[in-house]
């Protein structure tokens, strides 16, 4: 039995030396899926582009429940692979138990801030960019009446709801802002009919703009708005291109380049990084597919506000920081 | 008349055109239900315990929409959907009624195939994680505009109360809604006034004595099973097809799960199946409308003690355990309506003032509004639910 345990130790001691020297880098998604068009495929994406450039490799791999956090991060962890890039905020508590485990990895978390040595912590201002497009769908709406469809009810989504009513009302004070949310669970980044619904009742309230940032949940929102003939704003990733000519612009959050960064850099800086309008984090989408439907005004007045918001002149309340919103109600 | 039942409409729901949507939600949630409660009621009444309902409706969603995006033609899209549901139909029968195997552990085996194979298959076939590619233009189930009806939400808006409930809820569903509404009274006609019916039916109580008669047992249940596999591709298409555009990984959400409890919640009949399926279906539609409701609390205390109260009175006349289970939910109710009647006394209003604030009713509780109902509904006021006799024993000819 001992002898056993000791061969079996020796073994996983060899393996894991064997291992280490490779040192790829790894990404985890959340359970939006990979592909989702928007939060984990934006991620995907910059994990590609560093591939291609460098040619490296990285593994992947895609949750299928939250038990499986800390488990994927272990394993990722003890096969060697550093840096390792987990997308969203619901790795928070599995990284501050896995990470003073493995002091010589390192580990990048996007949109939650984990504070240990070891860690580099990446957060977007969504409340600018969404302000942005907030702006935009004012601008574009007739009936003066816009909306907003979360995912899963969290602070970081209600961030994104509180930006898009300040920038609404910053164009029009008179404008009615309706907000909802997908549901409580993780299930409501992945719900679309759900989405549609949603939305088809926010336009039986009158809306004839709305704002999804609700992972695949999304999909079912510009559908919805699509076949009504209403405008939408898609998130995270550019899905203007998803129906062409009815999607008003996409709150892009660059995912990407951080996932890319932390890939491409030799040196990685651990702790706390923001990115925002000023370093090209978050923004708004403007390509061949939209460019009919934002006009030369919206496109002014929105560049001029990101100017000011970089310059710091204009500050966007941000909702994580107490919890309350000046433009909107939950 | 009509302007007063319209008046009393918007009293409760705040306008009339959210009453038509909410209704136009309702049969729009309810239909894939609908189909599956009649798929599950032909089976269970042949006898055979179905609890791949679920299973069956996912392998047929994916099928169809993956189908209907590679040849550009929903209908064959259906079709193809409707083969998947059979095929998995037919193994379901082979296990259960030509090997005589167990019913149920044959179902969840279907639906743990269909939840695994339709995403390896999805990824492998399209490469996008387990989903279909969007469907688009004639690859999605088109939907029927009668003459004169509106076809957008926005114009529906301004129209007049009758226009709004024909142009929003009597036009503008998709095909299989009609369908899937037309199969209850064919169902009910096929069971109860054809001799296949008869047969069925009695298949289902007696085996041994259809057997006697000189009638095969294992015929007339195969035949069920294909009509259950037919109607649970119908469902599956429609999820996919009609309410979204394109298959993504679990779409079903539980719904055949939901099937069978309207099943029982109809004991085993068409018109009830219906009723029950609509039931589930406005549970949903709630939930998915109505995020903020405000009333005042007077109303919210009114609603919780009345119902606390109509459980109660139910439960004294039942079992032990229906005053149990009815009994705590009546507990928490009250509670609730305490908690609200108190966080509104204080700034200056009294305890009668407080009953007149407008309270918003949080969205948490409106959430779990369905799965609340659907256990008091199943729990308490369904009664005595029979399931038919020889259900879920596989038929052994004496020799």
């Amino acid at each position: 039995m001992t002898f056993t345990k000791t061969l079996a130790g020796a073994a996983s001691v060899l393996a894991l030396s064997a291992t280490a020297t490779l040192a790829d880098p790894a990404l985890i998604f959340d359970l939006g899926g990979k592909f989702d068009k928007s939060f984990n495929e934006s991620a995907y994406n910059g994990a590609v582009r560093w591939a291609e450039e460098t040619g490296g490799s990285f593994d992947e791999v895609e949750l299928q429940s939250d038990a499986q956090r800390e488990q994927a991060l272990r394993r990722f962890a003890d096969a060697g692979n550093s840096p390792i890039v987990m997308a969203g905020f619901a790795f928070a508590n599995a990284l501050s138990e896995v990470a003073p485990d493995y002091p010589d990895t390192e580990f990048v978390i996007i949109d939650m801030v984990v504070d240990a040595p070891n860690v580099r912590s990446v957060v977007f201002n969504e409340h600018e960019g969404s302000y942005l497009v907030g702006m935009m769908a004012a601008m574009a709406s007739e009936t003066g009446t816009v909306s907003f469809v979360g995912g899963m009810d969290i602070p970081l989504i209600r961030r994104f709801a509180c930006g898009y009513a300040q920038g609404v009302q910053a164009v029009n004070a008179d404008a009615t802002v309706i907000a909802n949310m997908t549901g409580t669970t993780p299930s409501a980044w992945n719900d679309p009919v759900k989405g549609s619904e949603l939305t088809l009742a926010q336009i039986g309230q009158g809306s004839d703009v709305v704002f999804a940032a609700a992972g695949g949940t999304g999909l079912g929102v510009l559908q919805a708005a699509a076949d009504e003939g209403i405008l939408s704003i898609g998130v995270d990733a550019n899905q203007n291109y998803l129906h062409p000519g009815q999607v008003l612009t996409s709150m892009l959050k660059r995912v990407d380049n951080a996932v890319y960064e932390a890939m491409a850099a030799d040196d990685l800086q651990m702790g706390f990084n923001v990115m925002g309008i000023g370093n090209g984090g978050v923004g708004y989408a403007l390509d061949e597919f939209n460019a009919d439907l934002v006009t030369a005004e919206m496109q002014a007045a929105v560049d001029a506000a990101a100017a000011s918001i970089t310059a710091g002149e204009l500050a966007v309340h941000d909702y994580m920081s107490d919890e309350t919103c000046p433009a909107l109600e939950f | 008349m009509v302007s007063s039942i319209t008046d009393l409409i918007t009293g409760i729901v705040g306008n009339f055109f959210t009453f038509v949507q909410l209704m136009d939600a309702t049969v729009r949630m309810a239909i894939p239900l609908l189909l599956a409660c009649l798929a599950g009621l032909f089976s269970e009444r042949a006898g055979i315990f179905d609890i791949g309902l679920e299973g069956k409706m996912l392998a047929a969603a994916f099928l169809s929409a993956a189908i209907s995006f590679t040849t550009g033609s929903v209908w064959i899209g259906l079709l193809a959907g409707i083969g998947a549901s059979m095929l998995l139909s037919l193994i379901h029968g082979v296990a259960s009624i030509t090997f005589r195997g167990n019913q149920l552990i044959s179902g969840v085996a279907i639906n743990f195939l269909a939840a695994g194979l339709t995403v390896v298959i999805a990824q492998g076939w399209f490469g996008q994680g387990g989903r279909t590619p969007s469907l688009t233009g004639a690859q999605r189930m088109p939907e029927v505009d009668l003459p004169g009806a509106f076809t957008r939400i926005r114009e529906m808006r301004d129209a007049s109360p009758g226009m709004q409930f024909y142009s929003e809820f009597i036009s503008g569903h998709t095909v299989l809604v009609y369908v899937g509404l037309l199969c209850v009274p064919l169902s009910w006609w096929v069971l109860y006034r054809t001799r296949f019916g008869l047969r069925l039916r009695a298949v289902g109580e007696n085996p041994a004595a259809v057997d006697t008669a000189g009638i095969s047992v294992v015929r007339l249940r195969f035949a069920a099973i294909v009509i259950c596999g037919v109607l649970c591709g119908i469902a599956g298409a429609y999820l996919s097809t009609a309410v979204q555009a394109g298959f993504t990984k679990d779409m079903t959400a539980n719904r055949g799960f939901i099937a069978l409890a309207a099943l029982i919640f109809a004991k085993w009949r068409p018109w009830h199946a219906l009723g029950a399926c609509l039931l589930f279906g406005l549970f949903f539609a709630i939930d998915n409308r109505f995020q903020n409701i405000q009333l005042s609390a007077f109303w919210v205390i009114v609603f919780l003690v009345a119902a606390s109260a109509l459980m109660m009175n139910y439960a004294r006349k039942n079992e032990r355990i229906d005053v149990l289970v009815l009994g705590g939910i009546s507990a928490i109710f009250v509670t609730i309506a305490v908690s609200v009647w108190i966080s509104q006394i204080g700034d200056g209003v009294g305890a009668i003032g407080a009953l007149w604030e407008t309270v918003k009713l949080p969205t948490q509780l409106i959430q779990s509004l369905p799965y609340i109902l659907t256990v008091v509904a199943v729990a308490g006021f369904v009664g005595k639910a029979i399931p038919p006799r020889a259900g879920g024993e596989p038929y052994v000819k004496e020799r």
